[in-house]
């Protein structure tokens, strides 16, 4: 819907062409400084990064040693698999938790039900620090903190992703699964054979979401986990920044490159979905 | 409305058992699987939201020590203590001004590069990525960034500013400085998101409003803007108004990283108010009633924005 022409589009004259491009340049001169300079950085051999010239390309190119640097001197591969672990498996379990109520809230009569439904509005109002201080003591008694459960269990419930789903759901034509029901299809059956089909645009938008939301969480590790074995991208680039008491720029700039690359590939790949994905359900 | 599909309409007998059992054990064995289905989602709804949610408050009255073996009830104490405290009204200041310099900021830049992207043709998509690209970022790396251009010695900010003779600033470790430095990596990174927000808005204004315009003689851009397009956008923008301060109230992650608060408290902001007593020193309590102040004030934003976003749907 982006696509389509909002303004009317007169075709402008040269002037206020390059006006335009001019003015939407130097935002874009904002928005994109940092990128630059912490590529540029993690190309520059130690000497250049502490000139006193602004250059934004090496002339000597030490781009290979800072890269390497960054995996050596931190665990980084060691983060970035955390971080894999820990946003793939909140993301599956959010799918398995929320897909079958979602369903059951928009087709199936029950006892409760609004009290259920009610209960996902409620809670979609609170917001998500709120509940720290009482999930840490909570998982502090648990045993649990410091352990890959302390990053994902707060996150398997996604009360956004049951009222999405629930709300994609009751659109889906209730013939659609009385046939299935003819068929013979359980109630579960559907949800995962005939249901989870026709969301996919929905559940796709929801786990982009999901993803880049919890890729870059920094706060609730932050509180969860102290043992680096556990450090997700986020925590290590820090960890990686204190350890080197902020003098090792050229891998530090590597190490950051690595950590926002995985999301920057995607975001440029899929552009519109993402852009879809981030700001329809980040309207939550 | 489709949340009456009924059991009653689904009694379709196809092996000749008698209608009415049928029917029975199906609604039945349907109202079981109900359960089962949502089952997980309650249990750790409850769980995971809302007796946490309920603890804050108790807590809240208590005096807990994380690992203390006993704690009493203190009633109001911990709130007459915040209000006695002078860390935690600097701490609300700052949350608040922080918000003051993010929400115009993001939203003005977010509705200029929108409506600049929306007046011509050329290279929109390239603009839109680029434009969007902070706000997928992980903020905690960008912000390491940025800490690093911001170096007192060989940060580019600084040689940039000697290089045409002006002085050279301490920008994260000066008392007036740091807070609207901070406020501007907020900006930096939530205007894009502000930017996506005004293009759908732009979108749904009607094209025979700008026909309309240009047939009664609207002069230019600008008078366009002020008697279309702003006027049209209103709903759009106070939107976008309360979704920025909402996000502006959970500054956390660059104070955490970059200033811890500091110079002197001048960038204590709510959150990191409450993840020092919560997660560094323990008490408990005290963190409580701190995220008791915060939930209030979020609170009331997003119900704010719920009214909108309903108001939105309906005339839409």
């Amino acid at each position: 819907m982006i696509e389509r022409a909002a303004l009317p589009r007169q075709s402008l004259s040269p002037l206020a062409r390059i006006a335009r491009h001019a003015a939407l340049l130097s935002i874009a001169v904002f928005a994109l400084l940092p990128f630059v300079w912490m590529i540029s950085t993690s190309l520059k051999p130690p000497s250049e990064i502490l000139s006193s010239e602004v250059r934004f390309w090496p002339s000597e190119f030490y781009g290979a040693e800072n890269f390497r640097a960054a995996f050596t001197a931190a665990p980084l591969a060691r983060y970035l698999l955390n971080g894999v672990i820990v946003t793939s498996a909140i993301f599956t379990l959010q799918v398995l938790i929320a897909l079958p109520a979602a369903y059951a809230l928009a087709k199936l009569r029950f006892w409760g039900r609004d009290i259920v439904f009610g209960a996902v509005l409620f809670c979609l109002l609170i917001p998500y620090h709120a509940v720290a201080v009482p999930l840490f003591v909570f998982f502090y008694y648990l045993g649990i903190l410091n352990s890959y459960a302390a990053l994902v269990m707060p996150f398997t419930i996604s009360v956004f992703g049951i009222f999405l789903m629930r709300q994609f759901f009751m659109t889906v034509p209730d013939d659609l699964v009385d046939a299935a029901r003819m068929d013979g299809i359980s109630e579960f059956g559907i949800v995962w054979r005939v249901m989870l089909p026709t969301a996919v645009p929905a559940l796709t938008a929801f786990g982009i979401f999901s993803v880049v939301a919890h890729w870059n969480d920094y706060f609730w590790p932050l509180i969860a986990v102290s043992d680096q074995t556990y450090f997700t991208p986020p925590l290590g680039v820090v960890a990686f920044r204190n350890d080197e008491a902020g003098s090792n720029y050229g891998p530090l700039m590597a190490a950051a490159t690595i950590i926002i690359l995985p999301l920057v590939v995607a975001f440029l790949v899929a552009q519109k979905r993402f852009v879809e994905g981030i700001t329809f359900t980040g309207m939550k | 409305m489709a949340t009456h599909q009924s059991i009653t309409s689904m009694p379709f007998d196809t092996i000749g058992r008698p209608v009415l059992t049928s029917g029975w054990r199906r609604a039945l064995k349907r109202t079981l699987s109900a359960y089962a289905l949502s089952i997980p989602a309650i249990v750790l709804m409850v769980i995971m939201l809302i007796a946490p949610l309920v603890s804050v408050f108790i807590l809240a009255l208590t005096d807990y020590q994380l690992g203390a073996p006993t704690f009493e009830f203190i009633g109001l104490r911990n709130f007459k203590a915040l209000l006695g405290d002078s860390v935690f009204w600097t701490s609300l200041g700052n949350t608040l001004l922080y918000a003051a310099l993010v929400v115009p900021g993001s939203v003005t830049l977010g509705l200029g590069a929108a409506l600049l992207i929306e007046s011509g043709v050329g290279l929109r998509s390239f603009y839109r990525a680029v434009f969007f690209l902070p706000v997928m970022a992980t903020l905690i790396a960008m912000a390491i960034v940025w800490e690093f251009m911001l170096h007192p010695t060989f940060g580019i900010a600084n040689l940039t500013l000697v290089s045409f003779g002006l002085r050279p600033q301490n920008w994260l470790q000066d008392g007036q400085l740091a807070l609207p430095t901070l406020a501007v990596i907020g900006i930096w990174q939530q205007f894009g998101f502000n930017m996506v927000l005004f293009l759908a808005g732009l979108v749904t204004i009607p094209k025979h409003l700008y026909e309309a315009a240009a047939l009664d003689g609207v002069p230019n851009a600008w008078e366009r803007f002020r008697l279309v397009i702003w006027p049209m956008l209103g709903p759009v923008t106070l939107f976008v108004v309360v979704i920025s301060a909402i996000r502006a109230l959970q500054v956390f992650d660059t104070v955490q990283a970059l200033t811890k608060g500091g110079p002197n408290k001048a960038t204590e902001v709510l959150l990191y108010t409450m993840y020092a007593e919560g997660f560094e020193f323990f008490r408990t309590g005290y963190a409580s009633a701190v995220t008791v102040v915060f939930i209030v004030l979020v609170l009331a934003l997003t119900l704010a924005k719920t009214f909108i976003l309903e108001k939105r749907v309906h005339y839409a």
